[in-house]
């Protein structure tokens, strides 16, 4: 009997984890849907549909660790812009980013989600919680 | 046999001499004309220069070998240019040939050099400077020159800024009535070449009005200086509600200008559209799209579908190309990017019709296929982008790219 109740407790645990990791793969094509969206409206002109940016102007997302390795420095570069200069896998970059800060922490945790996962990036998602956090701080 | 043997030998040399290097894309011309890969793989080769001697000098954005000016030669007479002499330790886009002198800038320095009887620079490693320390603050920062008949030089100051807004390129933030940047850039200024060591205030604010003029030329037919602008950015992405995604990749034109001493292009207030044909108020400074403004800015001569970004302008004036390119003008664009995620245009030569300084009839695209694709989906598989043009001694044109550094010679042949 015990075994019995063993058994469906790990039965139990087993679902109940699935079913997390069902939810967070749910979530992230959520946040990848919904980062698509605000990535076409506010950084594909720059950025181009392909995150491969623009010769000497805007810097590519594309095979970038400032956009696949510190979350918290990829959040500070939407909410707060970027306008020193920027040199990525030798070339440098020279218009100005505006601050992001108008975006939700919703849209920022979608998009930045959203390119660390496409142009051939694979990295961690970003969270709201993530976001939010950063706002705080400035 | 032996003879034969000889000159299948012969035949072979001759092949690997005149080797081209190997061609990217073919260039589309006009019936009668040729092109010529003369230059490949110098990286960012922005504008160049062609001595009265056939040697063509080029500027480079990024150093090659730790140099930023090239210069290409033939020293035999078999049409190749073989020999190849680096110097100049800075990057940067301006170059040109005027009174003895080669001159060459960075985003801040113009420098030049003094040639001797063999047309030799007698100065390489210390260029004399002529004006230091034109405002650079990176963004439409490329100093490119021109020079007119009595001892002139004009230089490009581009304003730092799309469109002068309180917080530049931010969504709604307001343009800025004056626009301060008009002060000490954002327009054409005049410098005095027997002079050197000059700084901004030596020089005279010759016109005014303009976002980015890269394309600088001085027409010696009517001896005014012309000029090609870039447009401002981002209509559809700020102003959605006035300007529809197509509408913001036509809009604004790029502009090509004949401009006097004195004059206003009307950047940041206004921008040119070719559709309506007027000066349209720009919606930071309370456009809405039909609206005009700036009534006492002059209007360009052309008005050209947007951000195909206008860098180089070249008024023909040799006799070999057939009457109807006399005094018009070459330009050369880059190709956009602010038409994403339309499809992208420019990465063509286009030709003017012109004289008496107005042009006679429509544009029309004289060289083309650049881009070796059609269309351009994505700026970033360009094969090359149209960046300077100069004109040699014997009438042909050259155009250089600055995608993957190479340099078109362009002929007539009948």
């Amino acid at each position: 009997m015990r075994i019995k109740l063993a058994i469906f407790g790990l039965g139990l645990m087993l679902l109940s984890n699935f079913s997390n990791a069902q939810t967070s793969v749910q979530g992230k094509s959520k946040q990848m849907l919904n980062g698509k969206k605000v990535y076409d409206m506010y950084c594909q002109a720059c950025h181009q549909a392909d995150g491969n940016g623009v010769p000497r102007l805007n810097p590519p997302l594309a095979g970038t660790v400032y956009v696949t390795g510190s979350k918290t420095r990829l959040i500070d570069i939407v909410l707060n812009g970027l306008t020193d200069p920027i040199e990525i896998n030798g070339e440098e970059y020279n218009n100005p980013m505006a601050a992001h800060s108008f975006l939700t922490d919703q849209q920022i945790a979608d998009v930045l989600t959203y390119i660390r996962n496409s142009f051939g990036n694979k990295a961690g998602t970003v969270s709201v919680a993530e976001v939010k956090k950063q706002r705080a701080k400035k | 046999m032996q003879k034969i043997r000889l000159v299948v030998a012969m035949l072979m040399l001759l092949n690997v001499i005149a080797a081209q290097p190997k061609l990217q894309v073919a260039i589309q011309l006009p019936v009668g004309f040729t092109s010529k890969v003369v230059a490949n793989d110098l990286g960012r080769v922005r504008h160049i220069a062609v001595n009265s001697n056939g040697d063509l000098y080029m500027k480079l954005d990024r150093l090659v070998n730790g140099k930023g000016i090239y210069r290409l030669r033939d020293k035999n007479g078999d049409g190749v240019m073989e020999d190849t002499l680096a110097f100049g330790n800075y990057t940067g886009t301006g170059i040109g040939i005027n009174n003895g002198y080669l001159y060459a800038t960075s985003d801040q320095t113009i420098y030049r050099y003094k040639f001797d009887e063999n047309q030799n620079i007698v100065n390489l490693d210390q260029p004399e400077i002529v004006v230091d320390g034109l405002l650079n603050k990176r963004q439409h920062a490329s100093k490119s020159i021109t020079f007119d008949k009595v001892g002139n030089l004009y230089v490009n100051i581009g304003a730092p800024s799309n469109v002068c807004q309180e917080q530049d390129r931010q969504k709604g933030s307001p343009g800025l009535t004056p626009c301060p940047i008009l002060e000490n850039a954002g327009g054409i200024w005049q410098f005095n070449t027997s002079k050197t060591n000059q700084t901004l205030s030596d020089g005279i604010r010759y016109a005014t009005g303009m976002r980015n003029a890269l394309g600088i030329d001085w027409n010696n037919e009517v001896n005014d200086l012309f000029v090609t602008i870039h447009g401002r950015d981002m209509l559809y992405q700020y102003f959605p509600e006035m300007y529809n995604q197509k509408l913001g990749a036509e809009l604004p034109s790029e502009t090509f200008y004949r401009v006097k001493k004195g004059d206003d292009c009307g950047w940041p207030y206004i921008h040119w559209d070719h559709f309506q044909n007027k000066k349209i108020l720009n919606p930071e400074y309370g456009g809405d799209g039909k609206k005009e403004g700036a009534p006492n800015a002059i209007s360009p001569l052309v008005g050209f579908p947007g951000h195909m970004a206008p860098n180089a302008l070249l008024i023909y004036s040799g006799n070999q190309f057939p009457a109807k390119y006399k005094n018009g003008a070459f330009i050369a664009f880059h190709g956009s990017w602010n038409r994403t995620p339309e499809p992208q245009e420019g990465f063509y030569v286009v030709f003017v019709p012109m004289k008496n300084g107005l042009p006679t009839g429509k544009w029309e695209v004289f060289a083309d296929g650049f881009s070796g694709m059609s269309p351009v989906t994505n700026l970033s598989a360009a094969k090359h982008r149209p960046t300077g043009l100069a004109q040699g001694e014997d009438g042909s044109i050259y155009v250089s790219d600055d995608k993957a550094g190479y340099v078109w010679k362009i002929s007539y042949n009948k």
